[in-house]
């Protein structure tokens, strides 16, 4: 049985490469294929890669609005973005949005997956139905949860009422509409989590818990002491794809909330659709995409320089 | 580390006695995943309810479960009134254009990657790695423009192009694994002179089935729920695919909500069988992607 191995820890780790045995060449005219065989993702990585993020830098120093004429305007949109509240509070939310969001399901999931490798009968099943939400569309969930979340007649503010609380304007509060896009966000994305840290737990060798276990240690201590050292490079991989995907945030915030009330739930993707698509403002726009293309590449370098201090990888390589 | 990601269990501990405190914990985890599963799963029962329900009563309250009576007609409308067919027909042309073209161009830049020789190898890996990392939207202006300016606006094709020859995960995905398969199959094969092309297409692409049965159903079902490319890049309704259709009539006061949830309902269908008929490929393909 063939079975999908990938190296997927280490390639985030660092980017490793692989070097070729050294051998003679095997193919003739070795070069020439490979130009011919990557000639595609070279067109692809040229024109919607290098030169748009090349481009975004030069037109954040525009003040372009797609119709008129364009100006430089050096660093005017930095001076305006850096002075504004509004940036500042989209960053702030996008923030909020991911450290919430990120350990909120690598919580949920560790805990569920950590239940369901007890030896749980229908194991399966459960597996199954935990990672249903994982394939609704985004824009699908939105709708959906929208709708439960609905003050007036919502299901859930119905349920909540056999709890004796009153009902919550969860969308359009200003204090509970981010959690409500967090929750959505969470609902859809644990499944995952589950799948990858249950199969990271059953990899776990059983005679070192063994082990442990007869030296005293009880089950929660040998959890958190034994078994979640070991299934660090899962954690992490998880951690560093919940960072990138939570900084783009976007499909459930324009379909619930179109990043209302009182800008609560903007994220930068968001900010950067409206300042561009909405108000034309490219060379602004533009300014916010080069600052969100840092962003995410120091935060994803910070994290795989930093992970040696609570990664743990058993076997190099 | 190597981590496989594949749907055996590891055999359950054998239960040795059940003590008093084991019970307690098997019944306090059992209610949890099953309190968790209902509020997993029972969102989706309440969307598929709300679809079949008459429009007056998905606001009522309290809300009631079952649709009474149970109609279709919100279905009805939303093909009559509006070009749902063409939404969910557009949505499947382009994800299945964009998740072809994928596997072929994921296979050529995969092999050069990982079998071939040539200077720039490792900066061509590398710039696999940082695109996998910065996203699409931190490029959308500049790309908008420059489609505006090639005339490709109302098209598939800012939609579908970008992907198939960008697919930094693909070619992360079949790279390790081609680079799994034995060096001497190749080398047998150009010793019997055989060409690049046809080791690539006669041994490596047989033997990588699975992968890129992952690959392809991971393109597909992220192309299907695209939400911003395709809004950025299409506002005729005649070519927008699911998303874009449904995130609209949202945006329409008129429309109600069992309408809406119909339209759910019918973009979660395909993905949902092929859940369904391929759990394998699409856990697998899922769990290594994750982040696009």
């Amino acid at each position: 049985m063939a079975v999908v191995s990938t190296d997927t820890s280490a390639a985030v780790r660092a980017p490793r490469t692989t070097r070729a045995r050294p051998l003679r060449s095997l193919h003739r005219g070795e070069h020439l294929w490979a130009a011919l065989l990557l000639t595609p993702y070279s067109i692809g990585l040229l024109a919607f890669i290098l030169i748009p993020t090349l481009a975004a830098m030069v037109l954040s120093f525009t003040n372009w609005d797609l119709l008129g004429s364009l100006q430089w305007i050096g660093f005017q949109n930095y001076v305006d973005l850096f002075t504004s509240g509004e940036f500042w509070q989209v960053v702030g939310n996008t923030a909020y949005y991911t450290l919430v969001a990120v350990p909120l399901s690598i919580a949920i999931g560790l805990g569920l997956a950590a239940l369901l490798n007890r030896g749980t009968r229908g194991m399966h099943v459960f597996r199954s139905m935990l990672f249903l939400p994982v394939t609704v569309p985004v824009v699908a969930s939105g709708l959906l949860w929208s709708w439960m979340m609905a003050p007036d007649y919502g299901v859930i503010n119905y349920v909540l009422s056999f709890l004796g609380i009153p009902h919550q304007q969860w969308l359009t509060g200003i204090h509970s509409a981010m959690p409500s896009i967090i929750l959505v966000g969470v609902w859809r994305g644990v499944g995952l989590n589950i799948v990858l840290f249950l199969a990271a737990l059953q990899g776990v060798d059983r005679a070192v818990i063994e082990a442990a276990s007869l030296d005293g240690a009880g089950p929660f201590r040998i959890f958190l002491r034994l078994v979640i050292p070991l299934i660090t490079p899962t954690l992490f991989f998880s951690a560093i794809i919940g960072l990138i995907s939570s900084f783009q945030v976007f499909d459930q915030t324009y379909i619930m909330t179109q990043g209302g009330p009182d800008n609560q739930t903007m994220t930068l993707i968001y900010y950067i659709y409206l300042q561009g698509f909405t108000f034309l403002h490219m060379g602004y726009a533009s300014a916010i995409s080069t600052i969100f293309t840092l962003i995410v590449f120091g935060l994803t370098l910070i994290a795989i320089r930093y992970q040696r201090l609570w990664v743990y990888y058993t076997e190099e390589g | 580390m190597a981590m496989t990601i594949d749907a055996r269990s590891s055999a359950p501990t054998r239960r040795k006695k059940v003590r008093g405190p084991q019970l307690a914990a098997d019944v306090v985890s059992y209610i949890v995943l099953i309190v968790a599963t209902i509020v997993f799963v029972a969102p989706m029962l309440w969307m598929l309810a709300a679809s079949f329900m008459p429009l007056s009563q998905t606001t009522q309250y309290p809300p009631r479960l079952i649709p009474h009576p149970f109609t279709l007609d919100a279905y009805r409308t939303i093909f009559a009134n509006y070009p749902f067919g063409v939404f969910l027909l557009n949505s499947f042309l382009i994800s299945m254009i964009t998740t072809l073209g994928s596997l072929v161009a994921c296979c050529l830049s995969a092999f050069a990657l990982s079998r071939l020789r040539f200077k720039g190898r490792e900066v061509m890996f590398l710039s696999v790695i940082v695109t996998l990392i910065v996203p699409f939207a931190a490029r959308m202006i500049p790309i908008f423009i420059g489609m505006r300016s090639i005339g490709w606006i109302n098209t598939w094709l800012p939609v579908i192009v970008p992907i198939v020859l960008g697919n930094a995960y693909g070619i992360f995905l079949l790279r390790q694994f081609f680079m799994n398969i034995p060096r001497e199959l190749d080398e047998a094969a150009a010793l019997d002179g055989s060409s690049v092309w046809t080791i690539l297409w006669r041994i490596y692409v047989p033997l990588s089935l699975p992968a890129l049965a992952s690959l392809a159903v991971i393109t597909f079902v992220n192309t299907w729920n695209e939400l911003l490319v395709p809004l950025i890049f299409i506002n005729n309704p005649e070519l927008m695919p699911v998303s874009v259709g449904i995130a609209q009539l949202k945006g329409q006061a008129s429309a109600s909500w069992s309408w809406l949830m119909a339209g759910a309902v019918l973009s979660v269908v395909p993905l949902f069988l092929l859940y369904v008929f391929a759990q394998k490929y699409v856990v697998r393909g899922m769990t290594l992607n994750a982040g696009k």
